[in-house]
């Protein structure tokens, strides 16, 4: 593009076709979205419809919030695997307290996130592995919740429950959640300075460090966001089941990781993208009702469910691999 | 073609500096339980005054460097910037005083552009419209430093190639927002760059000495110091040793005082080995791109400019020679340490090693006792200097680690050994060392292929292939491998 052919290394520039290939690999969980979705509307044309929306990703809503509160952990280069336990704590608290005693669920919110920003600061200062780290925490999250609630029970507060059934105009609660998620994770993490910095601090940290910023302060902030974050997936699906039950999101953790790589993130930290795990975790949540409309077994569902993941998160390594 | 940065500007940045030292250190000491890193060092910079630090690896340069920049803490001694008293110290203070530090490993994010990368270290960008604003700090800087360097700010720097991502982090280096920039510290900033792009950086760096931006250049290419630099400090073992004026420095006076002494250019080309037929035959991709040919007992060097296929056509002839049965065994010193050299967690003897396993194996089994053998003997025979065999390899200065990965080579049963630029960044005494070593190995029947970025080190080759454009387009032999000839057929015949 110069006038100095002598240096500029024979290389050719971006050409068109890993042009076209990178954009399939951003769009691809959007293209699997979309496909499903296609072959649900053939079987049963009627759930084209507000009201069909609703039906199929009703259940989307907590994924969406515990697959971005994984994302942000995956951005610093760690793994979260205390995300699924965690989420069944918060909806024991949530069914206890959240109604009869806002203040103290307000209180055990404020001290589990603050317990998250801990597990950060530990795992930095001591350069403990976080899925060691967190793998015990999931623990220690179950057993709390089993403490509070050993049988599933408790209720959630009306106003929660109405707002989770709550038809707002145009599209589906849902829908509009997962878009305002994901916009505001795009805003915040992609296109604003300080998520620069953030991702930055996932890909090269000695980098950051060096630049001035205090990777410690990152690194807690991050937890506490995805501690946040895990809170409001725990809220909704309270909010959508209207019990609390220790047990009852445990998928959450693994599911949450695959959105987070369907949408283009990648475990070396650093590479994330909050569009491509919403869409992600929206894609997760309808591969299991697809399977209902396909009339899979429920004995065959789990396996299957299995399949379709593996099969989109190979599609992805491979159009990456493609693209290079 | 090779424009000579040091002549015009030089008197310009002498007037500058009357006011005073920009950086002033005493007896700064800096010890690791009972390592001295640093055993007083006093240091001192003015304003637009280029300073080059010389000295072998593990001398302490770098650790200087980082104690200026912050990012290593002092164990004692005193530091005044701009005649004010500095206490505690860190990488956040030293970038809030216009202190900028381009670090040996680069420290760029991979993960974002290369406008993100300048965001990094400018608090200023942010708010509305930052990416833009970030694009046109360091869009100017890089056409200035590196005119037609033809790289896109909004590229992701891990698809940049590694000389281009270390003209991004040496723009960035001399950008300027809110803070005024007042020194920048280069830590081999010309080991991955081409010949015109180091020319290109060392004229910036006396242009910016001229608007009176301190530079302080580590480096082990002493040409570029002589170059340079307003004055020269030779640093030995923690401490400084000398200190000159550049003016009328030789390059012979300045390796006597680091302490390793020049030895006379002698040429291995005399014996004509080159009559026998060759051990190799790699093709070339088409009838403008030349069949490498090697030889049993001979040093076959790569040149031209960084990035124009050397490294690829090394890769090819070593992944050829690894695919036909009947072939010679080779193989591969990495020049990129970190990413593709070392196993950063195992041991000196595990690293040494690892090349030989078949040899070493007894009834299946890695016999414990021939390993450490092997180890200790090439450990020895290279001089790696450390403790023992079971230290880690990343507690080794970069000289040594590379002084392992030679061992590695030399001790397998290879008889065709590819090099890919593995002297970058190692100190000169470790240089001479591993140049005997490979001239002894070639007297022994071994060849080598050697690419490198160092014109110096094409005198021990027997025959040299000059790449341009990803072919290689020109053999040189014996006499006729010369500064002139390279540069020529590097930048193309029309081009001198």
């Amino acid at each position: 593009m110069s006038d100095a052919p002598a240096r500029v290394p024979a290389r050719s520039p971006s050409n068109p076709r890993s042009a076209l290939l990178n954009a399939m690999q951003v769009g691809l969980p959007a293209i699997a979205l979309l496909v499903m979705l296609a072959i649900i509307f053939s079987i049963r044309p009627a759930a084209m419809s507000y009201f069909g929306f609703h039906l199929l990703f009703k259940l989307s809503v907590p994924l969406v919030f515990a697959a971005l509160a994984q994302m942000m952990v995956i951005m610093l280069g760690d793994i979260d695997l205390s995300n699924g336990a965690f989420v069944g704590l918060i909806t024991c608290i949530t069914a206890l307290y959240l109604g009869d005693a806002p203040a103290i669920a307000a209180l055990c919110y404020l001290v589990l996130i603050a317990a998250y920003a801990g597990l950060g600061l530990l795992i930095h200062a001591r350069q403990l592995p976080s899925i060691i780290v967190t793998l015990g925490m999931s623990f220690i999250w179950l057993g709390i919740a089993v403490i509070l609630l050993p049988a599933p029970g408790g209720s959630a507060p009306a106003w929660l429950a109405a707002f989770m059934s709550w038809q707002p105009p145009l599209m589906p609660l849902s829908i509009w959640l997962a878009a305002l998620a994901a916009l505001a994770g795009h805003l915040v993490i992609s296109r604003s300075s300080y998520g620069v910095v953030l991702r930055g601090a996932g890909g090269n940290p000695r980098a950051v460090q060096r630049a001035g910023w205090s990777v410690v302060g990152i690194r807690v902030a991050v937890y506490a966001a995805a501690g946040l974050l895990a809170c409001l997936a725990g809220l909704t699906l309270t909010g959508l089941t209207t019990s609390g039950d220790a047990n009852v999101a445990p998928a959450y953790t693994l599911l949450g990781v695959g959105a987070v790589i369907l949408g283009g993130g990648a475990f070396t930290g650093g590479v994330v993208s909050p569009v491509g795990t919403v869409v992600g975790a929206l894609t997760l949540s309808l591969a299991g009702s697809l399977l209902s409309f396909l009339q899979v077994p429920p004995t065959w569902q789990i396996g299957a469910q299995g399949v379709i993941l593996f099969l989109v998160l190979a599609g992805r390594v491979l159009l990456s691999e493609r693209a290079r | 073609m090779m424009n000579d940065p040091t002549s015009p500007k030089r008197d310009a940045a002498e007037t500058v500096n009357a006011d005073g030292l920009l950086i002033e250190v005493r007896d700064v000491r800096k010890h690791y339980d009972a390592v001295h890193a640093l055993g007083g060092v006093d240091f001192h910079l003015k304003p637009g005054e280029v300073v080059g630090l010389v000295g072998h690896n593990g001398a302490g340069k770098s650790t200087l460097m980082n104690v200026l920049a912050g990012t290593i803490e002092r164990s004692s001694g005193s530091f005044r910037l701009g005649g004010r008293e500095i206490g505690a110290w860190s990488a956040a203070s030293a970038q809030q005083a216009g202190l900028r530090c381009i670090f040996q490993e680069l420290s760029l994010c991979a993960n974002l552009t290369s406008a993100e990368n300048t965001r990094i270290v400018h608090r200023s960008l942010r708010g509305l419209g930052w990416r833009r604003r970030a694009r046109q700090v360091i869009g100017p800087v890089l056409d200035e430093i590196f005119p037609g360097h033809g790289i896109d700010l909004d590229r992701k720097v891990a698809d940049l190639p590694i000389g281009e991502r270390q003209m991004v982090e040496i723009a960035r280096a001399f950008t300027q927002t809110s803070i005024k920039l007042r020194a920048v510290i280069l830590d081999e900033p010309t080991s991955a760059l081409g010949h015109e792009a180091t020319e290109q950086l060392l004229a910036h760096i006396r242009r910016a000495a001229g608007r009176g931006i301190a530079c302080i250049l580590i480096t082990h290419r002493l040409n570029e110091i002589l170059a340079v630099c307003d004055r020269t400090v030779v640093m030995v073992d923690g401490k400084v040793v000398a200190e000159r004026p550049t003016a009328g420095l030789s390059r012979a006076a300045l390796v006597e005082l680091m302490g390793s002494i020049e030895r006379p250019r002698e040429r291995t080309a005399g014996k004509v080995a080159s009559v026998q037929a060759p051990v190799i035959r790699h093709a070339g991709r088409d009838t403008t791109d030349l069949t490498i040919d090697v030889g049993k007992g001979e040093v076959i060097g790569f040149a031209g400019l960084d990035g124009h296929g050397q490294r690829e056509r090394l890769r090819a002839m070593f992944y050829a020679s690894r695919r036909q049965r009947e072939a010679l065994p080779g193989a591969y010193v990495a020049g990129d340490r970190g990413s593709e050299g070392v196993f950063s967690l195992w041991s000196i003897a595990d690293n040494l090693t690892i090349r030989s396993l078949n040899a070493l194996t007894r009834g299946g089994m890695i016999s414990g006792a021939a390993a450490r053998k092997l180890a200790e003997t090439w450990s020895n025979r290279l001089n790696v200097k450390a403790p023992s065999i079971d230290t880690p390899i990343l507690s080794l200065s970069g000289g040594n680690q590379q002084k392992v990965l030679f061992a590695r080579a030399l001790s397998s049963d290879a008889e065709v050994i590819f090099l890919d630029d593995p002297m970058r960044g190692v100190d000169v005494g470790t240089k001479q060392e591993v140049y005997r070593l490979i001239r002894a190995e070639a007297e022994n029947g071994r060849a080598f292929v050697w690419y490198t970025t160092e014109l110096e080190e094409l005198t021990n080759c027997e025959r040299i292939y000059v790449f341009r454009e990803g072919r290689a387009v020109t053999r040189l032999e014996g006499e006729a491998i010369e500064t002139g000839r390279i540069l020529q057929a590097s930048f193309g015949g029309d081009h001198v």
